[in-house]
Order: structure tokens, then sequence, then C-alpha cells
């Protein structure tokens, strides 16, 4: 159904079986007696045990294997007589979803891992050892991730200045309602990447969404540009044209002039204003008719008043 | 609740393959004017709508909104889609009215203890 891949998905594709599994394993070899598996089993409390000679793998012998001895009576058996000679093995450079795949089909506790080519054992993995590399690879992605942000939040302090401003611009068109709102998105996206509160930046969004739909809407097109401070995000919406005649009407909710086409759209409610108003600590509008609008908002990132005006 | 489930319970239509249907909804919202649902829908919440322009999508976007839900079966427009599959917000397409719709979504939402 979900065509998104998950961050542990992209793991399990990545990392091979050596990088997961428990090396230094716990073997014993072919000509021991079926007896000397309790000692091992009991006191290392692993359920299975490859069996080795020479350094290659010759089978595998679990805990089943010595109860079904015990029940004949034979516990000076040889181990290779009683082991599981046609094991399933991984190799050490397979990807680990292999061996969440043979986890699944098989259902046994472990495997062994060996080299490709000349049967050597390397290592064992269990499903528990998939489990822990997985979350430790997470968790340094997520060390990484924190790393990051640290630096993009903290680019005001690494900026030797005595004041600095990062401004970001974008031009609005006229009656262009496939684009509108894409000012509006892309600052509310910069601004994440700078690790500015998301309360914050969503007030600073709904206000730029708003403002760039009055110049989609109503104007001949514009620029709404961002400057953002240490302490405050000031958002300027310049137009050219035709100009708001009444402005105290026009901050009335509910009074619009939006033509009823536009209106059908769910534009035009007569909210626009009173919306960017309700977002910013400060809104300055200034409109001139025949020549255009101005309208300044300011929303302080340090919140002075802990307004969260929107949930 | 799981859109998966909602999906499922209100025999919703999806309107594309691509949705992440795993998403969890919080809340719901009702509404056609997009400066109302800029300003007052909740974030996580899923969106009842008649509009089937792509200008819903920014709205989602910019609210992180989990979904739409289109009434009277009206399909949204391909650009809409197109969009949605991008913002990865799904959209969701019902036969029923408003009322209706809403009034199932309210109960299957708010029986489970869900509040906004």
């Amino acid at each position: 159904m979900s065509k998104k891949i998950t961050k542990v998905q992209e793991l399990i594709y990545k990392l091979k079986i050596e990088q997961a599994m428990t090396k230094g394993v716990i073997k014993v070899h072919p000509k021991n007696v079926m007896g000397e598996l309790r000692e091992i089993l009991k006191n290392n409390r692993i359920s299975g045990i490859p069996v080795v000679d020479e350094d290659k793998l010759v089978g595998i012998v679990s805990i089943e294997d010595f109860i079904k001895c015990m029940a004949d009576g034979k516990i000076d058996a040889f181990i290779e007589d009683r082991m599981t000679k046609d094991v399933e093995i991984l190799y050490a450079d397979e990807p680990l979803i292999h061996a969440v795949n043979k986890f699944n089909k098989f259902g046994f506790g472990r495997f062994p891992v060996i080299e490709r080519g000349n049967r050597k054992l390397v290592g064992i993995i269990t499903k528990s050892d998939i489990i822990k590399t997985l979350l430790k690879e997470l968790e340094i992605n997520l060390q990484e991730e924190e790393i990051h942000r640290y630096r993009a939040s903290h680019i005001f302090e690494d900026m030797i200045a005595n004041k600095t401003t990062l401004i970001f611009e974008y031009n609005v068109a006229s009656q262009d309602f496939k684009r509108a709102g894409e000012s509006a998105s892309e600052l509310k996206k910069s601004l994440g990447r700078l690790g500015i509160n998301p309360q914050i930046i969503r007030r600073v969004a709904i206000a730029t969404y708003e403002a760039e739909m009055n110049m989609v809407i109503f104007t001949s097109g514009g620029r709404i540009t961002a400057y953002i401070k240490p302490d405050e995000i000031r958002v300027k919406a310049i137009d050219s044209g035709p100009g708001i005649p009444d402005i105290k009407q026009a901050m009335q909710p509910g009074f619009s002039t939006a033509p009823p086409m536009v209106q059908e759209w769910g534009f035009g409610a007569g909210m626009g204003l009173p919306n960017i108003k309700k977002c910013a600590d400060k809104m300055n509008i200034n409109s001139i008719v025949g020549k255009g609008t101005k309208l300044e908002i300011v929303i302080y990132t340090q919140s002075k008043n802990e307004t969260p005006k929107d949930s | 609740m799981k859109l998966q489930k909602i999906v499922k319970e209100l025999e919703l239509e999806v309107m594309s393959e691509a949705f992440n249907l795993d998403v969890v909804i919080a809340d719901g919202y009702a509404s056609d004017l997009l400066s109302d649902v800029i300003a007052n829908a909740k974030k996580d919440s899923i969106w009842i709508t008649l509009q089937i322009h792509q200008n819903i999508i920014g709205v989602a976007v910019l609210k992180e909104l989990a979904g739409i839900i289109i009434v009277n079966g009206r399909k949204p427009e391909a650009e809409t889609l197109k969009k949605a599959e991008q913002e990865n917000i799904p959209v969701m397409v019902t036969e029923l009215p408003a009322f209706e719709i809403i009034g199932k979504l309210y109960g299957l939402l708010r029986s489970l203890g869900f509040s906004g």
C-alpha cells in the first residue's frame, strides 16, 4: 500500500550481516560427545552451537538434539552423529535483509555466518543481533540529524557581524492560482531548515500564505520578502496595485471584494487580513489607491509574549 | 485512529496508491473556505471539503493536515492529485454529502475517545 521507505527498511538493505553478527562464536568439534554440551549450553545460555572442524562449519547442534539424545540415553554419542549437517547458513557479505527473510522462512533462532567460498565460520546471527544493530544505527542517524539541525539553528551564532539578517525573497504573479501558496510553503520549508520553533513557523507561514493569496487574487503581482533575524521574523508583502481604498473595512472579518468565481474556490472569505493580524505580533498596512499596498508583519521568535494563537 | 481504518469504515475511495494510509488521524475539520481552514483546523486533522482544486493541498501542507476527504463524489483535478502525491497528502473521495460523512466520521473518531 505504502511506497514510502522507512529508515529501518533502508538500513536492512544497506547493512551487511557481518556488521550485525556476533563474532567470537562458541563452537564444538564433531568428535566432542553430546554429554559435553550440557555445560556449554547451560553456562552460555544458548540454544544452539555450530560444529566446526578446522575452521570449517560442518554442522549445527541444538538444545533439541541434546534433549533427544538424553531421552535415547546416548550421551556418549559423537556430536557429528547427532548434529544437523544440512545447515542453513548466511554469508558475511550479504545484506541484512537476507537474514530477515531467512528468519521468516525457517523460524530458526540463529544462523551461522560463513565466509563465501571457504565455509569458514566467522560468526553467528540471531534476531536480537539484528534488532540491536538497527537500534544502534538509528541512534547514530538521529545524532547526526541532531548535529545537522544544531548547525542550522545556530547559523546566527556562527556569523560574525554586529547584526545578521537572512533574506528570502519570492515573486508572486497576479491571478496565478496554480502556483498560489508556493511562496508561503517554500518559506515554511526554509524556516524549518533553520531550526526555528515550529509554532513560530506556522504563524509566519499562515500570515505569508494569506498575504500571498491576497496578492494573487486582487493585485497585479508583487513580492514577498522575509527578513530572518535571531530574535524576529519580518515579512514584507509589497504589490503594485490597485491598492485598498478603505483598510479599516478590509480588516473586518467577512468583508471581501473577491469576484464570485474566486469565492467559489473557497478564497475571498474576507478572512485574509484578520488571519494575518491574528498570527502577527506586529502588523502594519499602508495602501495608496492606484499605487499599491505595503503589508509588513513581525513575529518574534523568542516569544516575548507566549501566545500560541494557532494550534 | 489510523487513516487506513477510516477509509475502510467509511468506504472512502483513495485517489492514489502512492498515499500513505498509515498516518494517525487526531481530529477533523469541515469547511470549504480555505481561510477558515487555515485559521481554525488543527494539525493532524482530516479535512472534509467539496473543493477540488490544487490549492487545497497547499493548505493541507501549510496546516500539516493528515488527509482530505472530498464529498459529493467530486473528483479532484489531475493537478491536485499530482501535488497531493508530491506532498504526501492522502486524498479520498466519498459519494456521500458532507453532512452524512461528517456525522459518520464524528461517531467513529469521538466514540473512541479522540478529542480535539
